[in-house]
């Protein structure tokens, strides 16, 4: 096994580090970033749990090797939060109660970000092939829908 | 007048798991964690003829490896079947059970020593199926029980035989449901540190019952338990799966002790399904009887239970498939055998529902099929059979409160039963069914004597009121059902409240989170402390505004006199006062269940007993495609009795996850196994739904304000789980005019019925035409 050096954005911060060349992006961010909000739940590719933002697209960071995204710039649901407040996803899935065991959470919310980036104002079709990947198993999905709804309708009320 | 109680209100932990700060066990590992590797048996039942691990543990970066002989106390759930051994002794019994464990210093090398170890097993005949386990002369899995009968149940109250004579219809059915798992998103883990020089062991684990965790570890590894703690971390779920001590939790304490070191013992999905405790595989035999006018006259039941290759919760389990059969209609001669059997598969335990869930479809699609065929709507049928509270049951169950009528009128109404049902088209139906759930089993698993529900609370200089619990939350919401009740009890807002739970070294002992127990026990035992500790305050508060104690309130944190001008003192000065006298102020609230509601004095009685139901009723509405036999859920009505929606959102929530959870079960979910290999033990091949496949679900809450429930509260939880899969069964009759018994109904299986009643339909047809 060879090793790598990468160099990322990890949640805004410049990071470099000399990877072994089989290391998963998720491994990377939860033992050698402390980033342990990212999860696993599975055994590859099947829960979507493990979803950060890759230069702002949803990846499955159990399939991806760290060395793959030299360069890229990494959002895991630490990096959300501004200064300790709330984004709108974050807020809306804490008072919708998008969010029970909060083991699928961190996916959720980030592939739920990606998705009011590119589309501000999903229909509820949107919605559901935006985060079929993401499974839940506490709320039935009923209120993670409200809740990007909710934070859809906010972030066009700040923009208004 | 509640300020705090009846709102809705986000979960008081909400925010960290949104910002990624909840930490689950799996997330607590350090640089010198040891990673602990568990090897399994690779056949489904065997003699261990050979186990040698001395290679393994001579591997660089080894650092400990454990086997059945370093283990020989057997354990379990029920104390009186504890037939279970962390680490397999002699026999394996089911392919995954463990056998050796390793900690080594990295994951490879982990590896590699499990590789290392030498396992030779003689097989000897597994049974698959209990009519394999029952035959005559099969291998017995455990030599005390023959027929490999864990529990055989017989009960019968009044005359089933009176009652089908007096019947005008009598139909039996027998109804298949396959085995389920709890598939909760949180794979298993547990971080154990032993500290060799004072003797100490440290447990943080995914549990529901870490009380439980912390005396069945002290009795295996031989510790005395004040020297043992445990502490819940977040857990990502659970519903059922953790709640009894899991051989993976012994096995890290077995590592840490032998490696003297902290171990991080996390399991694969694979290995979370082989840990199993699911629903049990259950053929149910079911016969009722019916008036014309829709009165049921007897019901009889006869339940087969694959449970696994060990005992687990199995006897409480196959006692809770015949106990509720009882306490939701009117019936009065109910016969019940109930037999669970062993089979060389990974252990069956407790799933949401527990032991209900199979019998209530079946029941509820039977009641409706002998509806139809005396005419009579399935609204119809449940009105002609409604208990009248209070009441005990003819098994001595106790109910106060039952909001099933409410629930009924509810969906019926919401659903538009009445007016859409006759007009739907082919190919689109809707069903209803009933159901319902005890909010706690009124006599505890561990009959110590002791309270069934203990909570502490403090009041210091800062102002703040710490709840001590032990009760542990693992998503549903109970840490927040205690602030709430504090902060409306007290007059304060919640934010001045601060919940310290589940950390066996801190924390009261609670039995945990299982047969929905904490709102009704908790509650009450926290309102308890609460109630103390403002007694407490008021008296100080009265001293200061020279009044008597019972002239005072306090609200929105200010103490006044109602209706006296100049009388307020806020929250903090009185806090100064009150502690001026103690120091400091710690009050205790418990509960208890009294004896009446412990169940009838038949043996096994206990079991389904409770301080009060939840009823559901629930309407589903469906689209089949009959060229392929998919089905579609386009809109659920589910109405839940919760005495009291304490937190109206959070109980949202869990009805509409439970009906989830039970649409799952009734659609796309089964374990199954292939020579004993688990052939769905992964997220993609043991199917539960993601969001592109779940329906509408419009929770309705009922509110029946139970009398001995906090603030009139019963669970939410688990109620309206069972009655998904007999009305999706019965919409798909409607929708389609065919009968299925069997769950899950999947596409496959859907249009192979299809195909057969088309075929019988066409060839009856034929008969007829013949013989004109």
């Amino acid at each position: 096994m060879t090793s790598h050096t990468i160099k990322l954005r990890v949640n805004g911060r410049e990071v470099e580090e000399i990877v072994p060349d089989g290391l998963l992006l998720v491994d990377f961010l939860r033992a050698r970033r402390g980033l342990t909000g990212t999860k696993i739940g599975c055994d590859g590719g099947e829960c979507g749990a493990c979803t950060v933002l890759v230069d702002g697209t949803p990846r499955l960071s159990c399939l991806t090797l760290a060395a793959s995204v030299d360069g890229a710039r990494i959002e895991t649901i630490e990096g959300q939060a501004r200064a300790g407040r709330l984004t709108p996803v974050q807020r809306a899935f804490h008072e919708a109660l998008g969010t029970q065991c909060g083991f699928c959470t961190p996916g959720m919310i980030m592939a739920a970000e990606a998705l009011l980036r590119r589309d501000p104002n999903p229909d509820e079709a949107a919605i559901r092939a935006a985060l079929s990947g993401n499974l839940c198993r506490c709320t039935g999905y009923v209120k993670i829908i409200r809740a990007v709804q909710r934070a859809a309708a906010e972030m066009a009320g700040e923009r208004a | 007048m509640n300020s705090i109680i009846g709102q809705p209100a986000p979960l008081v932990d909400g925010i960290e798991k949104v910002t990624g700060r909840a930490r689950y066990t799996a997330d607590l590992a350090d640089g010198e964690t040891l990673t602990g590797r568990i090897l399994r048996a690779p056949v489904a039942h065997g003699r261990i003829t050979r186990l040698d691990v001395s290679e393994a543990r001579a591997m660089p970066g080894v650092v400990a490896v454990v086997t059945g002989d370093d283990c020989d106390v057997p354990y379990g759930v029920i104390p009186i079947a504890m037939n279970e051994y962390p680490l397999a002794r002699d026999r394996v019994r089911y392919r995954g059970e463990p056998v050796a464990a390793v900690a080594a210093e990295t994951p490879e090398a982990a590896a590699a020593a499990l590789a290392a170890i030498v396992l030779e097993i003689e097989p000897l005949p597994a049974h698959a199926t209990p009519a394999q386990a029952r035959a005559p002369g099969a291998q017995l899995l455990h030599e005390n029980k023959p027929g490999n009968i864990e529990r055989e149940v017989h009960h019968e109250f009044g005359s089933v035989d009176a009652g089908f004579a007096a019947a005008d219809l009598v139909r039996e059915e027998v109804f298949t449901c396959a085995e389920v798992n709890h598939a909760m998103l949180e794979p298993n883990a547990t971080l154990a540190e032993y500290d060799p020089e004072r003797g100490h062991l440290t447990l943080h684990t995914c549990t529901q019952v870490p009380f439980y965790v912390h005396l069945t570890v002290a009795r295996c590894l031989g510790l005395d338990t004040s020297r043992v703690r445990v502490i819940k971390p977040f857990v990502g779920g659970g519903f059922g799966h953790r709640t009894e001590t899991l051989n993976f939790e012994i096995i890290a304490a077995l590592l840490a002790r032998a490696a003297g070191a902290r171990v991080m013992v996390r399991l694969s999905r694979e290995e979370t399904f082989l840990t199993h405790r699911g629903r049990p595989q259950t053929d149910v035999r079911l016969k009722i009887g019916m008036a014309k006018d829709g009165r049921i006259t007897a019901a009889e039941a006869e339940v087969v239970m694959a449970g696994g290759a060990y005992a687990g919760y199995g006897l409480v389990t196959i006692l809770y498939a015949g106990a509720l059969l009882h306490g939701i209609y009117a019936i009065e001669n109910v016969k019940y055998d109930g037999y669970r059997v062993y089979t060389n598969t990974p252990p069956c335990g407790a799933m949401r529902g527990h032991g209900t869930v199979d019998v209530r479809h079946a029941f509820e699609c039977l009641l409706d099929r002998m509806a139809r065929e005396l005419g009579l709507d399935p609204f119809a049928v449940r009105r002609a059979n409604l208990l009248e509270a209070p009441l005990f049951t003819p098994n001595g169950l106790m109910v106060n409160s039952y909001g099933l009528p409410e629930a009924l009128d509810r969906v019926e109404a919401a659903s538009g039963w009445r007016e859409r049902r006759a007009k739907l088209p082919l190919g689109r139906g809707l069903g209803m069914a009933c159901s319902h759930y005890v909010s706690g089993a009124a006599k505890p698993v561990h009959w110590t004597g002791e309270p069934h529900a203990v909570v502490q609370m403090r009041l210091e200089f800062d102002g703040a009121v710490t709840v001590l619990t032990g009760a542990p939350d693992i998503g549903q919401g109970s840490t927040t059902m205690v602030a709430q009740t504090a902060a409306e009890v007290l007059g304060i807002s919640i934010d001045r409240v601060r919940v310290i739970t589940a950390d066996s070294a801190v924390t009261p002992k609670d039995n945990g989170a299982y047969s929905s127990r904490i709102t009704f026990m908790v509650g009450n035992a926290a309102i308890g402390a609460a109630e103390a500790m403002r007694d407490k305050l008021l008296a100080a508060a009265a001293d200061k505004l020279e009044a008597a104690a019972s002239e005072v309130v306090c609200e929105g944190e200010t103490f006044f006199i109602p209706g006296a001008a100049q009388s307020e003192l806020p929250w903090q000065e009185v806090v100064f006062a009150a502690l001026a006298r103690e120091g400091t102020i710690t009050t205790r609230g418990t509960f208890s269940t009294p004896e009446k509601a412990q169940g009838g004095k038949h043996r096994g009685g206990a079991v389904g007993s409770t301080m009060g139901f939840s009823y559901g009723a629930q309407v589903v509405e469906v689209s089949v495609d009959a060229a392929t036999g998919q089905i579609t859920v386009e809109h659920v009505w589910a109405a839940l009795d919760v005495g009291r929606a304490l937190n109206p959102l959070s109980v949202e929530g869990q009805i509409e996850g439970s009906v989830w959870m039970g649409m799952a079960q009734a659609m796309s979910e089964e374990c199954r196994y292939v020579d004993g290999l688990h052939a769905h033990a992964n997220l993609l091949d043991y199917r539960f739904p993601t969001i592109e496949e779940s329906p509408p679900v419009e929770a309705i809450i009922v509110e029946s304000h139970d009398p001995l429930g906090p603030f009139g509260a019963k669970e939410a939880g688990e109620g309206a789980l069972s009655g998904f899969p007999p009305a999706l069964v019965n919409a798909v009759a409607d929708a389609l005019g065919l009968d299925v018994n069997f769950l899950p109904v999947t596409p496959d299986r859907l249009l192979d019925a299809l195909t057969r009643w088309r075929r019988d339909q066409a060839r009856a047809q034929t008969r007829k035409e013949v013989a004109k």
